[in-house]
């Protein structure tokens, strides 16, 4: 665990001023921008792929390998997903409010690698603060000449517009993002033939990444992607942020190496379980990946491929913690609930599905179940990923239906007994939920704005 | 979209359920599969609209490397070699999945739902649905139905949110005024605040809806599908007769739905067309013919009022001879009856004083046999489209569709040329104002190179230049002018004359022209041979058109005059001296469904069929010739044209010979050239969609110089518009209560800095003269509208008419 910090460590050894220009340049910034500018698209491309650099959104897709897929239609543009509403995400948000120079240096980066002349960074609805600091350094950089009409005395031409959301957990996706973007609905778009490298924002060729990994790249620019390969842990290459959340001593946003085990993340990095209590299970890679429980995960290497060998996913490393006390079939409604109150409302399966889901949790929970409801689940979830596997297999277009399923496989897998005895006692066994006290773990080393 | 398969283009291979086919590149599998007898079920997927891949019905699972994978057919393009199951358990499973989640808040009112018997989303529950439902909950309750426009109710309730409509309204009708709003469970289809889906197609998305949502208020409650009697017809309130079907129960027309073809309307209708209908059944129709007696009209029985036409016609006729006759109309019914009246004005009355067009005045070689006429479809290739003619969306509106198309989803270049704002616009690549009355000046304009981009657009491969009379004041020589100009300037330019009366094609065809007889053949020519056999001797010097009757009926020298389905006083912008020539003539004969502002001063009027009572054939705008058929018995006493024309032609003892419509039919295809070989047969078994009439002897146009007298007032003075409106006050309006409302009325739209400086505020009382009228207007203030011209729709109900010299004064009413 004594890896570097890489897109963390400014902000970490200036807590105070890290957003802002002056402290950016003063500790190296901006000399990766300008010699992207003078390198050659191919030498880019070819930089961020053999560093290895893996999409930072969930999906953790080669981003070099994403970038050859760009079709040869022009104009072309760059989309940065800062729209982080996965439940217990919080990582961008800290990048984007205490280090936007380091993402504006990536999209510069990016932009000269793939012809493009105009970016977006499209921001969840709900950051402010982050926005505000986005739009200073947009600001700031315009002012110096590294954003705008022949960007630092170049030829080369960079507009770059912040956007805010509306308040849709759907825009995350790429394709509703762009529907957003472009003043429409937030709906995913079907894929085919909507795939943004080929018909993307305004049906032109279009790169969407998110903001960790578009802030990784003046770092693979400076450590040649040679060293940066030389932090990878099997096909884990880079470092990898952690939105630790849920019932720990120290929840927040770590950035760590791979390779270490989910019992380092909880009870080390996060300081153990609250009041030493026993932990039942957690979510391994944000509210859409099925569950992990200690009985069988708590040893597992934290590895995209150990995590998908074991049915789940490491998603964007958001990872929610639960302790004995809590009632897995009310954390499993305020999942199903969230998915639900989520659902673009294009699709049957997603829109139909997840509030029938929602509902018959909801009797669970109150103790109206029955004995068919426990089958019913699995059946009605069936319906929307069928066969209940992992990667699922959607009836529908995009993976938000297959995530709101995620809780439900997991009460199947590891909590059928909690089921019944919702169902046969009448009532929730558990304690009612305790007034939570507001964990401020995403603010960890924020200061005063 | 169903073209067949393209034969430079090499077909894929594609196995669907084990069965082997080859299918077109590009073509979505669902549809694939359809061609080839494998039906998949869907809701949102619609032939003639974008897939969305929304309901998720239609998965089915496609072979991969990675095993089976499912996935919508609507959205997924066949390709060489794919394998398909639309049947496995997997497939099964997820298509009974969507069933019960459709159905898990779907309303179980099907016994009282209009769509109930002809709904999709009943006939694929019974087919592909599980059967049964385990849902328990409390389904979604919304308010039922609410109206969104004065004829289309919505129950958001049984809505399953395939977005047919709303896809409707943005990607066919251009007025998107229904969308979705909010999200997930709650996701509704609605109207935004204060914006009524005030859609001139808005019946279009009940058709197309796959539950009973959508329902149309003059259908809602009134029958069960299974009880109608239905056929199929053309529609007839535009030139190009859009295909459609009549569905009656009682002998009454319920309902009119588009059906579907390639030629003509894709399946779409007007709402004028789908529920323009209420006329035929108003307590105001004829159903006994009137004679005047004592200056009364009054009902009489058919031998007497048939005999008095034939004793005075008779006596008339040996005074004056042919020319003392005069007929106008004959554009809205059938080809049959049109030429019946041809024969009967030839042979019977012995005059060439004949015409159909009541005001559009265009010449009638044009209309009928211009010179490379286009076909509709040729919009569907077309590089450039040049519309400088009405607003579509207003006088053709099943075209505007066809247009919009062209230029929003086929890439077509678009040229709008009107003087004020049209329904095309947003679509135009490049739109030009013009004053009203300065027609010519604009195309020397851009003859002389004024307008290079527009110019730029004409010179194009294939250009599809559709002309007519954009406005009251243009000189109606402008259309051929602008067509002949275009023709100079590009490589193939395809031609579609406009007209407003329906069947103003058919009836030129029929010889309905001062000089034109059966077949397009011209009146000095000497017709065929055939004719010559048919018809015997006929009067050989053209006849006058419907202006020059006009003055010849104030100078007494025609001293009798026929109006078949003709109101030339509501129907003409010279209204007003058709009300004097009328009051003037003799002795005045119609043939109508209604007394109108017309026929009110005839000395006899027969009652005749309407639409949908009569069997015949029509000819739309490009020539092409459908069959109309009929359900319903007139009211009364009423008659086909062709049966009452053949009786007073007997009783002068100069018959014309025309024993039924179908014998009719046989005689036009023997004597009119262009119709050889098309039989009521040939249109009924084999070509339903109608067949073209081939053009012989086309004519050449010209651009016509014309000194400009018509010339627009100076810039400084306001200019008029007056332009028809899809509703107005025209006499099966005034009969069909729920569209009547729908039309305009009196208003006076003024640009918002003209309506300043005048002192017109929204629908503040306006006075507007012109010499030929002056009445109170109400002001609608709107930027489509160019600064200088006042556009006032024409013939509205309580509307004053103000012909059409564009000069005008504007003033506000005194409070």
């Amino acid at each position: 665990m004594s890896a570097p910090l890489i897109v963390t460590r400014r902000m970490m050894e200036r807590p105070s001023d890290s957003h802002t220009i002056d402290a950016y340049e003063e500790t190296g910034g901006y000399v990766q921008a300008r010699r992207a500018l003078g390198m050659t698209r191919d030498e880019l491309v070819e930089t961020v792929k053999s560093s290895g650099l893996l999409g930072r959104g969930g999906a953790a897709f080669s981003a070099g390998l994403k970038w050859s897929f760009l079709a040869p239609a022009r104009p072309s543009y760059l989309v940065v997903n800062g729209d982080e509403s996965e439940p217990g995400t919080f990582k961008d948000r800290q990048l984007l409010e205490r280090d936007p120079h380091q993402m504006l240096e990536g999209i510069i980066i990016t932009a000269v690698a793939n012809e493009v002349h105009h970016a977006f960074v499209y921001i969840r609805g709900e950051y402010p603060k982050p926005a505000r600091r986005v739009q200073a350094a947009v600001s700031d950089a315009y002012s110096k000449g590294y954003l705008g009409k022949g960007i630092f005395g170049t030829d080369f031409d960079l507009e770059v517009v912040v956007h805010l959301g509306g308040g849709a957990y759907i825009c995350g996706e790429e394709t509703a993002l762009i529907n957003s973007l472009e003043g429409k609905r937030g709906e995913p778009r079907i894929k085919p033939p909507y795939f943004p490298a080929a018909k993307g924002l305004y049906m032109m060729p279009t790169i969407v990444n998110n903001v960790e990994t578009v802030s990784n790249l003046a770092h693979i620019l400076e450590m040649g992607s040679d060293e940066y390969t030389k932090l990878a842990h099997q096909t884990d290459t880079g470092t990898f942020m952690f939105s630790v959340s849920g019932h720990v001593k120290k929840p927040g946003n770590y950035e760590l190496p791979h390779g270490i085990t989910w019992r380092e993340l909880i009870y080390d990095v996060a300081g153990g379980m609250r009041d030493d209590n026993e932990l039942k299970a957690w979510i391994p890679g944000g509210a859409s990946a099925p569950w992990f429980v200690p009985e069988h995960h708590l040893d597992l290497e934290i590895t995209k491929d150990a995590t998908a060998a074991a049915g789940s996913m490491l998603g964007s490393g958001a990872v929610i913690v639960m302790d004995h006390t809590t009632c897995t079939v009310r954390a499993a409604e305020r999942l199903v609930r969230f998915f639900a109150h989520e659902s673009c409302g294009q699709c049957t399966p997603c829109r139909e599905g997840t509030t029938w889901l929602e509902m018959i949790l909801q009797r669970i929970e109150d103790g109206q179940g029955r004995d068919v409801d426990l089958p019913l689940l699995l059946d009605v979830s069936d319906g929307i990923s069928v066969g209940l596997g992992w990667p699922p297999r959607m009836t529908t277009i995009c993976p938000l239906g297959p995530s709101a399923v995620s809780p439900i496989i997991a009460l199947r897998n590891y909590f059928q007994d909690e089921v019944m005895e919702h169902v046969r006692g009448g009532a929730c066994p558990l304690p009612p939920v305790a007034q939570q006290q507001v964990i401020a773990g995403s603010r960890q080393g924020g200061g005063a704005e | 979209m169903s073209e067949s398969i393209n034969p430079t283009v090499e077909p894929l291979h594609v196995i669907v359920d084990g069965q082997e086919f080859e299918v077109a590149p590009g073509e979505m599998l669902i549809k694939a599969a359809q061609d080839n007898g494998t039906y998949i079920p869907r809701f949102c997927w619609h032939e003639r609209m974008k897939p969305v891949g929304m309901c998720r019905m239609c998965l089915v699972e496609v072979d991969s490397p990675r095993g089976p994978m499912l996935v919508p057919s609507c959205t997924t393009p066949v390709a060489e070699a794919m394998v398909v199951d639309t049947a496995s358990p997997t497939v099964k499973k997820a298509q009974e999945a969507v069933l019960e989640f459709l159905l898990a808040n779907h309303p179980l009112d099907c016994p009282v739902c209009d769509k109930g018997g002809e709904c999709p989303l009943q006939d694929q529950a019974l087919s592909h649905g599980p059967g049964d439902s385990r849902f328990v909950e409390i389904k979604r309750h919304y308010e039922k139905p609410i109206p969104i426009s004065d004829l289309v109710l919505l129950d958001r309730e049984r809505c399953i949110l395939c977005a047919r409509c709303t896809r409707f309204s943005e990607e066919i009708s251009g007025d998107p005024l229904i969308e979705f709003q909010d999200r997930g469970n709650g996701t509704e289809v609605n109207t935004f605040p204060d914006l009524p889906f005030s859609s001139y197609f808005s019946g279009n998305t009940v058709q197309i809806c796959p539950v009973g949502a959508l329902t149309a208020k003059p259908y809602r409650f009134r029958a069960r599908p299974w009880d109608l009697t239905m056929v199929e017809s053309s529609g007839m309130f535009d030139t190009v007769h859009p295909r459609i079907s009549i569905h009656a129960s009682q002998n009454q027309i319920l309902r009119i739905v588009g059906v579907d073809n390639d030629a003509t309307n894709h399946g779409w209708l007007s709402d004028k067309d789908r529920f323009g209908f209420e006329y035929l059944r108003s307590e105001q129709r004829l159903t006994l013919p009137l004679v005047r007696r004592g200056g009364e009209l009054v009902e009489t029985t058919w031998s007497e009022a048939l005999d008095m036409v034939a004793n005075r016609v008779d006596l008339i006729s040996d005074e004056d001879g042919g020319s003392a006759f005069a007929v106008i109309g004959g554009a809205h019914g059938t080809n049959e009856d049109a030429y019946a009246l041809s024969k009967f004005a030839r042979v019977s009355l012995r005059t060439n004083n004949i015409d159909c067009r009541v005001d559009d005045a265009m010449a009638p070689h044009f209309l009928a046999a211009t010179v490379d006429r286009a076909l509709i479809s040729d919009l569907d290739t077309a590089d450039t489209i040049v519309v400088w003619g009405p607003d579509l969306k207003e006088e053709n509106p099943t075209l505007y569709l066809r247009v919009r198309r062209a230029a929003q989803e086929l890439g077509a270049d678009l040229v709008v040329i009107h003087p004020r704002g049209t329904g095309l616009d947003d679509r135009a690549t490049r739109k030009l104002n013009y004053r009203p009355g300065g027609g010519f000046a604009l195309l020397d304009d851009i003859a002389s190179g004024k307008h290079p981009d527009v110019t730029a657009l004409l010179v194009a491969d294939r250009v599809v230049v559709i002309v007519g009379r954009a406005s009251a004041a243009d000189d109606p020589r402008l259309a051929e002018s602008v067509a002949a100009y275009v023709r100079s300037k590009a490589g193939s330019v395809r031609i579609l004359p406009l007209a407003r009366r329906a069947n103003t094609f058919g009836a030129l065809d029929m010889g309905l022209a001062p000089d034109l007889l059966p077949g397009r053949v011209h009146l000095g020519a000497i017709g065929c041979a055939n004719l010559a056999a048919s018809w015997g001797d006929i009067p050989t010097t053209p006849g006058k058109s419907t202006a020059e009757i006009l003055e010849a009926l104030e100078q007494g020298e025609v001293r009798c005059l026929f109006l078949v389905g003709a109101d030339p006083v509501n129907d003409s912008t010279r209204g007003p001296g058709w009300v004097e020539a009328l009051e003037a003539a003799e002795y005045v004969v119609a043939i109508d469904l209604f007394v109108n502002d017309s026929n009110r001063v005839a000395d006899v009027i027969f009652p005749a069929l309407g639409f949908a009572e009569k069997e015949g054939t029509v000819t739309n705008l490009e020539g092409r010739v459908q069959k109309a058929n009929a359900l319903l018995p007139g009211p009364g006493q009423s008659r086909v044209d062709w049966s009452i024309l053949s009786d007073i032609a007997t009783r002068m003892g100069r018959p014309i010979g025309l024993e039924s419509a179908e014998i009719i039919a046989k005689e036009i295809a023997e004597v009119s050239p262009a119709y050889e070989g098309v039989t009521w047969d040939l249109l009924e078994w084999e070509k339903h969609d109608g067949v073209v009439v081939p053009i012989s002897g086309a004519q050449p146009i010209n651009h016509i110089p014309v000194a400009l007298a018509g010339a627009p007032p100076p810039k400084s003075k306001l200019a008029l518009h007056v332009a028809r409106t899809l509703y107005d006050d025209g006499v099966l309006m005034r009969h069909s209560p729920s569209l009547r409302k729908l039309a305009p009325g009196p208003v006076v739209h003024l640009n918002p800095a003209d309506a300043l400086r005048i002192g017109a505020e929204a629908a503040s009382a306006m006075s507007v003269a012109t010499k030929d009228g002056e009445g109170v207007f109400f002001a609608v203030i709107d930027d489509d509208t160019p600064k200088g011209v006042i556009y006032v729709p024409f013939n509205q109900p309580g509307a004053v008419p103000l012909g059409s010299d564009p000069a005008v004064r504007v003033n506000p009413v005194a409070k």
